[in-house]
C-alpha cells in the first residue's frame, strides 16, 4: 500500500503516459466527485455572492448562512416529477443532457493540475480540449429539438448559434498562446532566451513552457497576450451562455432557452453540465495564460523561503475560512432557534481548521523533516491549491459580471462575436507571430 | 332589560326658534368668454356656438354639425395640437342624453379648452383620429364606457371590458352592482355573478 | 414614422385574419406575451406580428385591471372617493391624491393654505423620486441588470418610511384631503427629509455610474424606441417621454399649481427620444425633485394645515378639468358636480393609457427583446391604464 503511494508520488509522469489504469480510475473518480463538489460549491457562492452585490443576504436558513441550499436543491431536483412533453422524441431528450455532461466533463481528462496531476497528458490536449467542448452545442440543439415546442427550439438555436460564434474567437485565441510556447522573446523587457522554443499542444507542456520562460504568458509579448487573454475570458463567457451573453436563457425574453421542458433531475444535469463547463473552461485559461499550477511570481520572489510561504497558502486558506466560520459563529443570534445552526457552523469551522492545521501540518513537516513522502505531498499539494485558486477567481469574476452587466440582445452578441472578437484574435495572432520571429 | 333612571332634573323648556339661516350667496355659474379664440369662432359659426368660462376654465359648446370641422380648424389655425382628453357624461333625463367633450391644449398658446356637444341616445359622432392620433384608444373607451359610436373610426371596438360584454357601464341606467351575468357565467364559470 | 402625415397606416391595428395560425417557415408569425409575464409590468397582453424577430406591429389588450373607478365615483360623496383614487397609480399614489384634491377644491373655489401647499409639494416630489426609482430597478432588470433593482428600492424604503410615518401607510397614502392635508407633519419631519436628500444624492450617482456609461446599457438603450416629438405631441403622449423627445413641457411650470411656481427648479430634456434619453430624463427628474424638496423643506410656513371646507362637501354644479405633473404623464381629473354631495361624473385622464398607445409605433422594426425594454421605459402602471 505504501509503496503504491510511493511509486504514485514518486512519478513524474501522468497516469495516462504511465499506462496505469488504476489511477488513472481514480483520478477520473476524483475529479468527477470533486467537480461536483465544486459545481455545488459554486451554486452557494454564486448564490451569496450575488445577494451580497445586491444588498442582500441570500440563502440563510437551509444550514448556516445557507451552506447546505445546494443539497436541499439537489434533493429537491431529484424527487420532482420527471415531465416528459408527450410529444417529444423520447431517446433525443433523454440523451440530450448527457451529451452536454460528456462534453464538459471529459475536458477534464487534459486539464492539469500539476506536473503529472492530470489523467492523462495527451500531446494534443488543447486540441482535444477544443474539439470535446464543442460537444456542448450539439446537445443543446438536441435538446431544443427534442421538446418539440417552438419557443425552445428558438431558444437552443439561438444559444448554439451563440456557442459556435464565439468558439471561433476562442480557437483563435488559444492559437496564440499556443504559439507563444514556441517563442522564447520576452516582450517589453527585453529579449532573453529562456526555453528551447519547442512548440507544444499539450496542456502540461504550455504550462511547462510557461515555467522555463520566466513569464506567464499572460504578460508575455504585452499587451498581446493579454489581448489575447482577454479575447478568451469573453469568449469563454459566451460558450457558457453566462452573463451579459445569457439571453438565450433569460426570463423575461420571449423565449424560454432550450431547457424549457426539461424538469427535476434532467435540469439539473444542465446546470450540473453548465457549471461544469464553466470550471472547464477557467481552467482552460488558467493554464495557457495564468501559468497553471505555478504559484504567483516563481522567479522575481524565488528561492525555497518564499517557496515555503506560498506552500503554506493552502493550510493557511483553509484556516482563514475556519475563523470566519466562527466569528461566523459568535455573530449568531442567541436564541434556542439558532442552536442547531450555531452548533453546524461551529461543526464545519472545525472540519476547514483540521484540514488546514493538516495541510500546513504536512508543509512544516516536510521542511522540518526533509522526508520524501512528505515534500512530494507538499509539492503536489501547492500545485493543486494554486491552480484551483486561480480557477476560483474566475468563477468569482463569473459571478460578479452577471451582478453587473445588463444583457446583450442577440444580434449585437453576434455581431460582437464575428465583428470585434473575430478580427481582433486575428490580428493578436499575427502580431503574435511577427513579434516572434523579429524577437527570435 | 334595566330600567332606565329617573331623570330628577325638570324636563327642558321648549328650544327658542333658530334664526332663519342667511340666505346662500349664489355660486358661481358659467360667465361668456370673451377672448380672441371666442371672438373668432362666434363670428365664424354664430349660433351653433355659444363660448362660456366657468371658474377660470374655458369652454365651447356646439352644435353637433360643428364637429369634427371645428376641431379640425382649431388643430390646425389654432395651433392646439395635443388632444388631452375625449370623454362622455350621461344626462337620461335631458332629450340630448350624452355630453361628448373634448379637452384640448395648445402649447405654444399655453391654452387648454374644452369643445362640448350634445347628442341624443344612438347618434355618432364622427371620430377625430385623422386628427389626432390619440384620439383612437379615448374614443374606444367612450364607446366601451357610453355606446357612443364614432364613425371612421380605424378599430372601434371595447377597450377596457371583455369583447363579448353587453352594456355600457359609465350610463346612468347601468347599475353599480350590475354585471354582463351571461358573460359571466360563460366565461367565468361564475353562477350568481356576484 | 410620421404619424401625422398618415395617421391610418400608422396606427392601423393588425391585420389578424389574415395571419392567424403561426407556424415556423412562413414569413409572420404571431406571438402572444400575455397578460401574465415577468416583463409587462401588471396584466398586460401584448399581440406582436413578427417577421422573424423583427416586430410589424402590435396590439395591447388591456382592462385586465379595470375595476370601474370612475363608477365607483358616482357612487360615493368626494370625500369617500379619495382614497380610491390612490388605487390607481399605486406606485405614486400622493400624485393622485393631489389631482383629485385640487380638482374639488377647484369645484369649490378653495385654496388649500400655504404650509398644505409645501406638504403636498415635499410629498409629492419624494413620491415622484420613488416612483422613478421603481421605475428604473424594473426597467433595468428587464434589459438583465439585475442589481440597480436591489439599490433603487432599497433607497424607496427611506421614502416609504416617511411616508408611513406621516399618513400610516406606505403604497396608497391617501395623504391629501379636500382642502389640505389631514394630518401636521409629525415631529423631525423635516429633519428626516432634509437627511433623506443627503442619503440619496450618492445613490443616484450610484445608479448612474451602473448604467449610464455602461456599453452594455448604451447598446441596449440607443436608438431603441425612438418617438420623435410630432409623433409624441399627435399621440398625446406626456411626461418624461415627451420631455426626451425634445418638448420642454412641464405642467409645474406651464400651468403651475400646490405653489410650484414659488420654486426654482429646470425641466430636463433629451434629444432623439429614444430609450436612454428617456433614462437621462427620469435620472434628471430625480434630481430635480431633490432641488424642490430641499427649498420647500426648509421654507414650510407656519399656519392652519387645513382650509376651510364645510364638513360635508357639496360642490355647486359645474364641470372643472385640472391636471397634474404625475411621475408618469399629465395625469388629469374631469369632475361633472351636479349640487349633490356625490359627484355626478368623475372622469381619470390617465397617462399610462394615452402612452401606451405609443407603443405601437415606438416597436416598428425593433427585436422581440427590444419590446421589453420599450414597455419598461413607458412606465406605465396598469392600474392607471385600467382604472
Amino acid at each position: 500500500m505504501l509503496d503504491l503511494l510511493r511509486s504514485y508520488l514518486g512519478s513524474t509522469l501522468t497516469p495516462g503516459q504511465a499506462n496505469n489504469q488504476l489511477w488513472a480510475l481514480i483520478y477520473v473518480l476524483i475529479i468527477f466527485a470533486g467537480v461536483s463538489v465544486a459545481v455545488m460549491t459554486m451554486n452557494w457562492v454564486e448564490r451569496k455572492a450575488l445577494a451580497h452585490f445586491q444588498v442582500r443576504l441570500g440563502p440563510m436558513r437551509v444550514g448556516p448562512h445557507g451552506l447546505l441550499q445546494p443539497i436541499a436543491d439537489a434533493i429537491k431536483l431529484l424527487i420532482k416529477e420527471d415531465i416528459i412533453p408527450s410529444e417529444a422524441d423520447k431517446f433525443v431528450f433523454w440523451i440530450a443532457p448527457l451529451i452536454g455532461l460528456l462534453a464538459s466533463f471529459t475536458v477534464y481528462t487534459v486539464v492539469p493540475f500539476g506536473p503529472s496531476q492530470a489523467v492523462s497528458d495527451m500531446n494534443i490536449g488543447i486540441l482535444f480540449m477544443l474539439g470535446v467542448s464543442s460537444l456542448a452545442v450539439l446537445g443543446v440543439v438536441m435538446a431544443g429539438w427534442a421538446s418539440n415546442s417552438h419557443y425552445p427550439l428558438i431558444g437552443a438555436l439561438r444559444s448554439s448559434a451563440q456557442m459556435v460564434s464565439y468558439e471561433v474567437a476562442m480557437g483563435l485565441a488559444v492559437v496564440s498562446a499556443i504559439l507563444m510556447t514556441s517563442l522564447h522573446g520576452l516582450g517589453l523587457y527585453g529579449v532573453s532566451k529562456f526555453g528551447d522554443g519547442t512548440g507544444t499542444l499539450s496542456m502540461i507542456g504550455i504550462v511547462q513552457a510557461q515555467q522555463e520562460q520566466h513569464v506567464w504568458f499572460l504578460f508575455k509579448f504585452f499587451p498581446l497576450g493579454f489581448m489575447a487573454f482577454g479575447i478568451f475570458a469573453i469568449a469563454m463567457i459566451a460558450e457558457t451562455n453566462r452573463a451579459p451573453f445569457d439571453l438565450p436563457e433569460a426570463e423575461s425574453e420571449l423565449t424560454a432557452g432550450y431547457h424549457t421542458e426539461y424538469s427535476g433531475l434532467r435540469w439539473s444535469l444542465f446546470m450540473l453540465a453548465e457549471y461544469a463547463a464553466m470550471i472547464a473552461v477557467s481552467s482552460i485559461a488558467v493554464t495557457l495564460w495564468l501559468g497553471g499550477w505555478m504559484r504567483p511570481f516563481p522567479n522575481w520572489l524565488s528561492g525555497s523561503a518564499w517557496d515555503l510561504v506560498f506552500s503554506l497558502f493552502a493550510g493557511l486558506t483553509f484556516v482563514a475560512l475556519a475563523v470566519i466560520a466562527f466569528v461566523g459563529v459568535v455573530r449568531m443570534p442567541r436564541h434556542s432557534y439558532f442552536r442547531v445552526q450555531t452548533i453546524g457552523l461551529a461543526g464545519f469551522g472545525l472540519l476547514l481548521a483540521l484540514i488546514g492545521i493538516l495541510l500546513l501540518g504536512i508543509v512544516i513537516g516536510a521542511k522540518v523533516s526533509h522526508h520524501d513522502i512528505l515534500n512530494r505531498t507538499t509539492e503536489g499539494m501547492t500545485n493543486v491549491y494554486w491552480f484551483l485558486f486561480k480557477v476560483a477567481v474566475f468563477m468569482y469574476l463569473y459571478i460578479w459580471y452577471r451582478a453587473t452587466w445588463p444583457r446583450y440582445r442577440f444580434d449585437q452578441l453576434m455581431r460582437v462575436g464575428w465583428k470585434v472578437m473575430l478580427p481582433v484574435s486575428l490580428g493578436v495572432l499575427i502580431v503574435t507571430a511577427i513579434v516572434g520571429v523579429i524577437l527570435g | 332589560m334595566t330600567e332606565e333612571p329617573k331623570s330628577s332634573l325638570p324636563p327642558p323648556a321648549p328650544a327658542p326658534p333658530k334664526p332663519a339661516a342667511p340666505a346662500k350667496p349664489a355660486g358661481p355659474v358659467p360667465v361668456p368668454w370673451t377672448s380672441a379664440l371666442a371672438e373668432k369662432y362666434q363670428a365664424r359659426h354664430g349660433s351653433s356656438l355659444e363660448a362660456l368660462t366657468y371658474l377660470g376654465q374655458n369652454y365651447f359648446v356646439v352644435d353637433r354639425s360643428l364637429i369634427p370641422g371645428m376641431l379640425q380648424l382649431l388643430r390646425d389655425e389654432d395651433q392646439f395640437d395635443y388632444c388631452v382628453d375625449i370623454t362622455a357624461v350621461h344626462y337620461p333625463k335631458r332629450e340630448k342624453q350624452f355630453d361628448v367633450l373634448w379637452v384640448l391644449y395648445s402649447f405654444v398658446r399655453n391654452e387648454r379648452i374644452r369643445v362640448k356637444t350634445q347628442i341624443a341616445d344612438g347618434e355618432s359622432l364622427p371620430s377625430v383620429v385623422r386628427i389626432w392620433p390619440t384620439a383612437n384608444w379615448l374614443e374606444r373607451e367612450v364607446y366601451d364606457m357610453f355606446g357612443i359610436k364614432f364613425d371612421g373610426h380605424p378599430d372601434l371596438k371595447r377597450i377596457l371590458l371583455p369583447d363579448g360584454w353587453k352594456g355600457h357601464p359609465l350610463r346612468k341606467d347601468y347599475s353599480i352592482l350590475q354585471q354582463d351575468q351571461e358573460w359571466v357565467q360563460i366565461n367565468l364559470g361564475i353562477e350568481s355573478g356576484q | 414614422m410620421n404619424a401625422q402625415a398618415d395617421p391610418e397606416n400608422a396606427l392601423t391595428n393588425l391585420d389578424l385574419e389574415t395571419s392567424e395560425r403561426p407556424h415556423l417557415d412562413s414569413n409572420e408569425l404571431i406571438i402572444n406575451m400575455g397578460p401574465q409575464h415577468p416583463a409587462t409590468h401588471g396584466v398586460l397582453r401584448v399581440i406582436l406580428r413578427l417577421d422573424g424577430e423583427k416586430v410589424l406591429g402590435t396590439e395591447c389588450v388591456i382592462g385586465y385591471l379595470h375595476r370601474g373607478v370612475e363608477k365607483i365615483g358616482e357612487n360615493r360623496t368626494y370625500t369617500m372617493f379619495n382614497p380610491y383614487v390612490d388605487r390607481m397609480d399605486y406606485v405614486a399614489a400622493v400624485s393622485n391624491g393631489l389631482g383629485y384634491c385640487q380638482t374639488v377644491e377647484k369645484l369649490l373655489n378653495v385654496e388649500a393654505p400655504p404650509r398644505a401647499n409645501y406638504v403636498r409639494v415635499i410629498l409629492t416630489e419624494l413620491n415622484r423620486i420613488a416612483s422613478h426609482q421603481l421605475w428604473l430597478g424594473t426597467h433595468a432588470l428587464d434589459i438583465g441588470a439585475m442589481t440597480p433593482l436591489f439599490y433603487t428600492f432599497r433607497d424607496r424604503e427611506e421614502i416609504l418610511k416617511i411616508f408611513e410615518k406621516y399618513c400610516g401607510a406606505r403604497l396608497t397614502t391617501h395623504a391629501f384631503r379636500i382642502g389640505g392635508c389631514q394630518y401636521e407633519t409629525y415631529r423631525g419631519f423635516e429633519k428626516e427629509v432634509k437627511n433623506y436628500l443627503q442619503y440619496l444624492a450618492p445613490h443616484i450617482d450610484e445608479y448612474e455610474e451602473l448604467l449610464t456609461t455602461n456599453r452594455i446599457w448604451l447598446e441596449r438603450t440607443k436608438k431603441v424606441g425612438v418617438i420623435s416629438a410630432a409623433d409624441a405631441i399627435a399621440l398625446g403622449v406626456t411626461g418624461p417621454v415627451l420631455r426626451a423627445s425634445g418638448v420642454k413641457w412641464d405642467i409645474r411650470k406651464a400651468q403651475p399649481y400646490a405653489n410650484y411656481s414659488a420654486f426654482d427648479f429646470d425641466i430636463p430634456t433629451g434629444e432623439n427620444g429614444d430609450t436612454y434619453d428617456r433614462y437621462l430624463v427620469r435620472m434628471a427628474e430625480m434630481r430635480q425633485s431633490l432641488r424642490i424638496i430641499e427649498q420647500a423643506v426648509n421654507g414650510i410656513p407656519e399656519g392652519p394645515i387645513m382650509a376651510k371646507v364645510p364638513k360635508v362637501i357639496k360642490p355647486p354644479v359645474g364641470e372643472v378639468y385640472h391636471s397634474i405633473e404625475a411621475p408618469k404623464g399629465e395625469l388629469g381629473y374631469f369632475i361633472v358636480s351636479d349640487g349633490s354631495t356625490q359627484p355626478y361624473r368623475v372622469r381619470v385622464r390617465p397617462p399610462s393609457f394615452v402612452n401606451l398607445q405609443a407603443l405601437d409605433i415606438m416597436v416598428r422594426g425593433l427585436l422581440v427583446a427590444d419590446v421589453v425594454a420599450v414597455i419598461g421605459t413607458l412606465d406605465i402602471v396598469l392600474g392607471e391604464v385600467d382604472r
